[in-house]
């Protein structure tokens, strides 16, 4: 089973990331973690392009083709998703009707450096997530005050917080299972 | 209308059992949309068997939720997906019926709809018409009915809040079948 992990923030320190590795080192023996790093390279959505969208396009949507489930790890941008992300799920999205998002298990998790722990875009990208087709997990991570929420290994300092992701990536996996079994 | 010598069970019901001509049926919805305006869809492949027998009535029906039909391709896509119908794991919707009653040409059905998994029970009323002699010699009996059920109670719960206050599609929807039955 493959699970690929797509953090929202492009740079290589941020916090999502964190948060994304975090939970890739959580998954069972079995599961292997992928983590997809080029939305930076994937050019903005233009219905013109879409004939040829272009190599990055299309590693994006093989990728997400080539996953069984994804976890998305968030920051917030003024109360919403990064611009890239958002247009990375424009380009997977399409066309509507046979995109690889459909049906697809996915996760959705957050950091942020303020209180509330990208409550906002978390729920606006399962919002959009949902539009796309997926099979969206209806369950939030909210991980605040990010620069101080990871010790020295990187992992969640906080005991209920490594619970709920525990959780959440449980629930994910058995949305796998459930349609792998189907 | 030609009279037929279908015997008439105790509930008023023409006896025997009835299957769906799909091509002369339809099944649909109807819905509020931005709290002003009424959206239509359809079903274009469903199921729908009435037994009749001298005590007892049962309306059975199956719905294969991925023949949804609206005028927008990208909207039919997202009603098929997880937030609405979730084809994938529920490929069906179906409907039992626990009472049937006619009135006249008055037709009182109770039921269980299930939706998602979700079974609720179901008020629907209409119309009977028949039986009737029709063309070559075939029997039938023509049935319409309407039921209002509020979708978030069958795990539909997908809506957007308009910027004035409101949300752009209704928890309450109309059902509606028209059927035309054939007398096996």
């Amino acid at each position: 089973m493959i699970v690929l992990g797509v953090a929202g923030s492009l740079r290589q320190a941020s916090y999502s990331r964190k948060l994304l590795r975090a939970a890739g080192r959580m998954l069972p023996p079995g599961v292997d973690f992928v983590e997809y790093d080029a939305l930076k390279q994937i050019p903005p959505f233009d219905e013109d392009d879409e004939p040829e969208p272009g190599d990055a396009v299309e590693k994006w949507r093989d990728a997400l083709a080539g996953a069984d489930a994804i976890v998305f790890a968030t920051p917030e941008y003024n109360a919403s998703i990064p611009g890239a992300l958002k247009n990375a799920i424009d380009w997977a999205s399409r066309p509507f009707d046979d995109t690889v998002l459909r049906n697809k298990p996915v996760a959705v998790i957050g950091a942020s450096t303020g209180m509330f722990g990208a409550v906002w875009s978390q729920a606006e990208l399962r919002k959009v997530l949902g539009a796309a087709g997926a099979r969206v997990i209806d369950r939030e991570l909210l991980v605040a005050a990010a620069h101080e929420a990871f010790d020295e290994a990187d992992e969640l300092e906080d005991h209920d917080l490594r619970l709920e992701l525990d959780g959440i990536l449980v629930e994910l996996l058995d949305n796998v299972r459930r349609r792998v079994a189907a | 209308m030609s009279v037929t010598d279908v015997e008439i069970s105790t509930a008023g019901l023409p006896v025997g059992t009835w299957r769906l001509d799909p091509t002369h049926s339809s099944a649909s919805f109807a819905v509020k949309h931005m709290g002003v305006a009424t959206f239509r869809g359809r079903f274009e492949k469903f199921d729908a068997t009435l037994t009749v027998e001298d005590e007892s009535a049962e309306l059975v029906g199956t719905v294969d939720t991925s023949s949804i039909v609206v005028k927008d391709q990208n909207l039919q896509a997202h009603l098929g997906a997880p937030d609405f119908f979730d084809t994938e794991r529920y490929p069906e919707l179906t409907f039992r019926s626990t009472s049937l009653r006619r009135e006249g040409d008055e037709l009182i059905v109770d039921g269980e709809l299930t939706v998602k998994g979700n079974t609720r029970p179901v008020e629907s009323r209409g119309e009977i018409a028949g039986p009737a002699v029709t063309l070559g010699d075939v029997t039938k009996l023509g049935i319409t009915l309407e039921a209002i059920v509020d979708r978030t109670e069958f795990g539909l719960n997908w809506n957007a809040p308009l910027p004035k206050g409101g949300f752009a599609v209704a928890n309450d929807v109309k059902l509606v079948v028209e059927l035309e039955l054939i007398h096996a």
